[in-house]
């Protein structure tokens, strides 16, 4: 079985990699060298918060994109061009070893990739501040935090990906990310409401992953001490929430007709 | 042991906006396919050969009816392991080279390590494909991933082949090696199962053939059983001035050149046609019974609504 899954994510992270996915490190590498260039003219204090802002902000985004636009096609993209076929059909591959497989090589890939980014931008950080002190072992935290991003929105967009065309995947993945990052707002608004509404609403905004509290880029900036009890519970919840998204990508994958 | 036992396995599809219509793919079909021999699977496009293979390999998910492959049920994963398949107008990761994808099938269906590079070595070899070994599979052509598609269902030397349409797309050459490694495979004693429509590649190739129509079984049998059953006929070479007059009459259907008669006709008609032939005086050149074709079998059957078992 585990020969099979990392061969399977190991094709997956390999696709990633030979179609050029990884270019987008050159976009961020210039992003972040000209960020640090122009904001090494400003004032020092305020050149910093800009720069990790942006910086995070940045390995943030471009993983995103990254996860839906690859998470989508993860198995429509195999089913219509039937590669898939002669995976599933004449090996012994269960469709929650395709399924978990495909998930971890995106995963890799998307870890490799803010890695290789997460040097660039502390490389900035401190041509920047012209030192890194343990302060700054907050600045992991937050690019963990990303990471675990990286993992919910990929399992959202895999699971659109088992029964939806790419072009409605994107948009759902687009919009539950949008919508999740308003969800500490939601709760705030359901608690708000009164009677059956409240309940409707409290119920929808705890169904919707909560990528706002996945994003701490402003309290480190701000040196803002992060929680360790923080750390925890987001863990906790990206696993548990990832679990149940898989869980119901294999559940409708395991009857689908592949005609 | 068979190698393939189908009992009255039959899909149907929910079609319509609302999905309320049914449309069956394949009627219910009982079949055997026995270990060693190679088996056709004959029909025209639409006949229910691809869907057999789905349901078979697990692709589709039947509505009835059962079906062992190797003795085992065809929910049974591990059975996967002794089972090769090319699909049809065959796609790969074509971000992988022809090496790289090979190990990666050999991997996923559980060569050992230590074997691997040498089986995927042989099964590039045994398809031509050594020298194409490090070139990415974009850049090959259609032909070429056929003999990819034909090395990575034997890569893990399995005991039963599956084959859609493996003769499609090839030219005269491709089609020839295709039918020569299919020769090959069942000498070394392998279950070879394969779909097609090009029906000179099956009756130069089977043991037994299947013909389905419309999602229905309408014969299966040895090829020379069912050819048995189609001829009858007898051509007849003849000359003399009446000779064309005398087969006329008894219905045959003549062709003439110059003074020579080819007629063919039905096998009881010909004491009737030879005596015609001596009362007129005729010149008798050749009596030879018409050999029918799989071709003749299959459009007298796909015409049929009921199966017909013969010798199965």
């Amino acid at each position: 079985m585990i020969g099979r899954l990392s061969a399977i994510a190991y094709n997956t992270y390999r696709e990633a990699v030979r179609d050029r996915v990884l270019y987008n490190l050159i976009l961020f590498a210039l992003l972040i060298v000209g960020a640090s260039v122009l904001f090494g003219q400003i004032s020092l204090d305020i050149n910093r918060i800009v720069l990790i802002n942006l910086g995070l902000t940045a390995i943030s985004m471009f993983g995103i994109v990254i996860a839906i636009f690859i998470g989508i096609g993860l198995v429509s993209k195999e089913i219509e061009k039937r590669t898939l076929y002669t995976v599933l059909a004449a090996r012994p591959v269960r469709r929650w070893e395709f399924i978990a497989g495909k998930f971890l090589g995106l995963v890799m890939t998307l870890t490799v990739n803010a890695l290789l980014m997460s040097v660039g931008f502390f490389a900035a950080v401190l041509y920047v501040s012209h030192r890194l002190g343990l302060g700054d072992l907050q600045l992991l935290t937050a690019i963990y935090f990303i990471l675990l991003e990286f993992i919910l929105i990929t399992a959202l967009a895999l699971l659109f990906s088992t029964f939806s065309t790419p072009i409605f995947s994107s948009i759902f993945a687009f919009a539950i990310f949008a919508v999740g990052t308003f969800a500490e707002d939601l709760r705030g608004f359901a608690r708000m409401a009164d009677g059956l509404t409240r309940w409707v609403m409290t119920g929808a905004a705890y169904l919707v992953p909560n990528f706002a509290a996945l994003n701490v880029i402003s309290q480190v900036a701000h040196d803002v001490k992060i929680e360790p009890r923080l750390i925890l519970l987001n863990t906790l919840y990206v696993f548990v929430y990832t679990g149940a998204v898989l869980t119901a990508s294999v559940w409708i994958f395991e009857r689908r007709n592949l005609k | 042991m068979s190698a393939i036992e189908i009992n009255g396995l039959e899909k149907s599809y929910k079609t319509g906006f609302f999905r309320n219509k049914l449309k069956q793919g394949l009627k219910p079909l009982t079949l055997s396919v026995e270990d060693g021999e190679v088996f056709g699977c004959l029909g025209p496009n639409g006949a229910g050969k691809t869907t057999t293979l789905r349901l078979l390999l697990g692709l589709v998910f039947p509505s009835g009816g059962s079906a062992k492959i190797l003795g085992r049920d065809i929910g049974d994963i591990e059975v996967k392991r002794f089972i090769g398949f090319l699909p049809e107008q065959p796609y790969f990761y074509d971000h992988l080279t022809a090496l790289e994808l090979l190990d990666y099938y050999a991997r996923l269906s559980g060569v050992d390590p230590r074997e691997r590079r040498h089986k995927v070595d042989k099964a590039l070899a045994r398809v031509g494909m050594t020298d194409s070994a490090n070139t990415q599979l974009r850049k090959f052509s259609k032909g070429m991933l056929q003999r990819v598609g034909i090395a990575q269902a034997i890569v893990h030397d399995p005991k039963l082949v599956l084959l859609d349409e493996p003769m499609s797309g090839l030219d005269p050459i491709g089609r020839r090696e295709v039918r020569d490694l299919v020769q090959e495979l069942n000498e070394e004693g392998k279950t070879v199962f394969f779909s097609t429509h090009i029906l000179s590649d099956a009756e130069t190739l089977c043991d037994r053939v299947a013909v389905l129509n419309k999602g229905e079984l309408k014969g299966v049998g040895v090829v020379a059983d069912l050819l048995h059953d189609v001829t009858g006929d007898v051509e007849v070479v003849c000359s003399g001035p009446q000779a064309l007059l005398s087969l006329s009459a008894l219905g045959a259907r003549c062709h003439v050149t110059g003074d020579v008669v080819r007629a063919v006709l039905p096998e009881r008609s010909l004491d009737a046609a030879l005596d015609a032939l001596r009362k007129n005086q005729a010149r008798l050149t050749s009596v030879t019974p018409v050999r029918a074709t799989l071709e003749d079998y299959f459009l007298a059957r796909i015409g049929e609504a009921a199966p017909n078992e013969v010798n199965a």
